[in-house]
């Protein structure tokens, strides 16, 4: 058992830590989703709807691009653009991790029509 | 710590050419192909179980999920609060599993799992029906420990001091206390010590009764007599009593007289370590520990909740079990909808992933929680977690409060922002 959770800790940091890394890196490269930005985009549903499609007073992301979504992003973890809660959350993500959050948004919509 | 690995063992396997080996290894069948057979049982229909059954099938649709939930209709806990206050019925926050069912092909069973066969990965349920399973999510919320406090009982809590912290029934009840409680009288609430669900819970419900009171009946007041030395979102919560509330709303921690020694409910009466408080309505939230089946199944540890792999939520206790949740012990995390959902969705990736003979992503879990102090007038925490050798913990500079300092505008649109997030997270678990 506790074998097992040190293989799959270490996996994880493998992936969430971006190293190109062996049979893994090829599938990855094969599949439609990034696995990593979908996990860190399933996050922002919970408030902002199921692929980023809104039912309320909450900003839609559904239909915007990648790059408007990159830029939004990053303008609310430096501080740049207000909000009153998402200022908090961006600065938990690495430009990285945001640049993936905008891709699969930018694109989810485009994979659904 | 919840898991079984030291923080240089972590490093070591990390940084050195160990990691990329540790992935073949045969300690688990990571490259051993597509399973066969891919189904997926989900015990409850909670934040955490509807979410983990609809992005199951949404990853994966050839993935055969079933639902067990004995209610038709699921109140929420979150906003049950809004109820009690008068600021939303009971309808506005039900929830139901037709589009689970008829969009996303889950298969929802109107029934209860009486026991679990981690040998022979079956359920059997209530109607004596057996399902079988290649991954079980348990997902049950809490259970209560009535018996920790001398003269509590269930059938204290289902007849004249509800504890209101499972919506439905429970809510009611409360709600029709309030109603019936003459102006000047006086409400004690009586929060539980950590860890519990939902640790703003109480303090919203103190909020709204104050709101519902002042509406209604000025006179009366409300005493919170707490087994905590401090709750969260104190330092908010205290100023929005003192500009919505002032004098109305009593809090006392559990070493200033807070903590409960027993209750006569005859007499509507609490004794505490200071004295006897008598009230006209005793809100009685007791200490509370993983739900019944997760006990059953053998999957609770001395804790009182389930320990769990913090990447795939798998039992520690139990191999394909995954636990998710208020039952789970998850870290940093707290006990919140919120964070049952966004397990949900990572357990469900992970097994999506383990069923085509990938690695499971390390997760990425969020939490966000809004409470109402006033119909305009919100506060929230937030946080982003990710995955460390310490466990889940609280990514550093990121999340946090509502400033101290936030205007009214900032205070509004939290407030707005709440109900905004009601329906999204309704939508994306039920909807």
């Amino acid at each position: 058992m506790e074998e097992k959770i040190k293989v799959m800790l270490v996996a994880a940091a493998l992936l969430f830590a971006s190293v190109p890394g062996g049979a893994d890196a090829k599938e990855r490269e094969e599949a439609a989703v990034d696995p990593r930005g979908q996990i860190l985009a399933f996050s922002c549903a919970s408030c902002h709807g199921t692929d980023g499609k809104s039912v309320s007073i909450i900003p839609s992301f559904y239909g915007k691009s990648p790059e408007y979504l990159e830029m939004a992003l990053k303008d609310f973890k430096s501080g740049r653009r207000y909000s009153t809660v998402m200022m908090r959350h961006a600065k938990g993500y690495t430009d990285e991790e945001i640049r993936l959050i905008a891709e699969y948004y930018g694109t989810v919509w485009q994979n659904n029509n | 710590m919840g898991q079984n690995i030291s923080r240089r063992d972590f490093s070591k396997l990390l940084f050195t050419g160990a990691a990329g080996s540790a992935l073949g290894i045969g300690a688990f069948p990571l490259r051993a192909g597509a399973a066969a057979s891919k189904r997926v049982v989900v015990v409850g229909g909670g934040f955490g179980g509807a979410s983990a059954a609809k992005y199951l099938k949404k990853l994966d649709s050839s993935i055969s999920v079933t639902l067990i939930e004995p209610k038709a209709v699921f109140y929420t806990c979150p906003f049950s609060n809004w109820v009690i206050g008068g600021l939303k019925t009971m309808q506005e926050i039900a929830q139901k599993y037709a589009v689970l069912k008829n969009r996303y092909k889950v298969d929802v069973l109107a029934d209860t799992v009486v026991s679990v066969d981690g040998v022979k990965s079956t359920v059997k349920l209530k109607s004596g029906k057996v399902v079988g399973y290649d991954r079980l999510i348990v997902s049950p919320g809490i259970d209560f420990d009535f018996e920790a406090i001398e003269g509590y009982s269930r059938k204290v809590a289902e007849s004249v001091m509800p504890h209101a912290y499972e919506a439905g029934p429970q809510t009611v009840l409360l709600q029709k206390q309030l109603h019936s409680l003459k102006d000047g009288g006086k409400v004690i609430i009586c929060p539980p010590a950590n860890p519990f669900r939902c640790p703003p819970g109480p303090y919203e419900r103190a909020s709204l009764i104050a709101h519902y009171l002042k509406e209604n009946k000025p006179k009366s007041r409300i005493l919170i007599l707490d087994a905590k030395e401090k709750f969260s979102k104190q330092a908010l919560f205290t100023k929005g009593w003192e500009r919505l509330y002032p004098g109305m709303i009593e809090w006392r921690s559990a070493s200033t007289g807070g903590r409960i020694l027993n209750v006569d409910s005859s007499a509507m009466r609490v004794t505490t370590e200071f004295g006897i408080e008598k009230g006209d309505v005793i809100n009685l939230i007791p200490p509370q520990k993983a739900g019944k089946i997760a006990f059953d199944a053998g999957l609770v540890d001395s804790s009182g909740w389930c320990p769990v792999n913090p990447v795939s939520f798998e039992s520690l206790i139990q191999p394909g079990i995954h636990v998710i949740g208020d039952a789970c012990t998850a870290g940093a995390m707290p006990k919140s909808g919120f964070a049952a959902s966004s397990q949900g969705k990572v357990t469900a990736a992970a097994i999506a992933r383990l069923f085509r003979g990938e690695v499971p992503v390390a997760p990425s879990l969020v939490n966000t929680c809004y409470s109402l102090i006033g119909p305009g007038y919100g506060i929230s925490v937030a946080a982003v977690y990710k995955l460390t050798a310490d466990g889940i913990v609280s990514i550093k500079g990121a999340g946090g409060l509502t400033p101290m300092d936030a205007d009214d505008d900032q205070l509004s649109e939290e407030a707005t922002f709440a109900r905004g997030w009601y329906n999204n997270i309704a939508q994306d678990i039920w909807g």
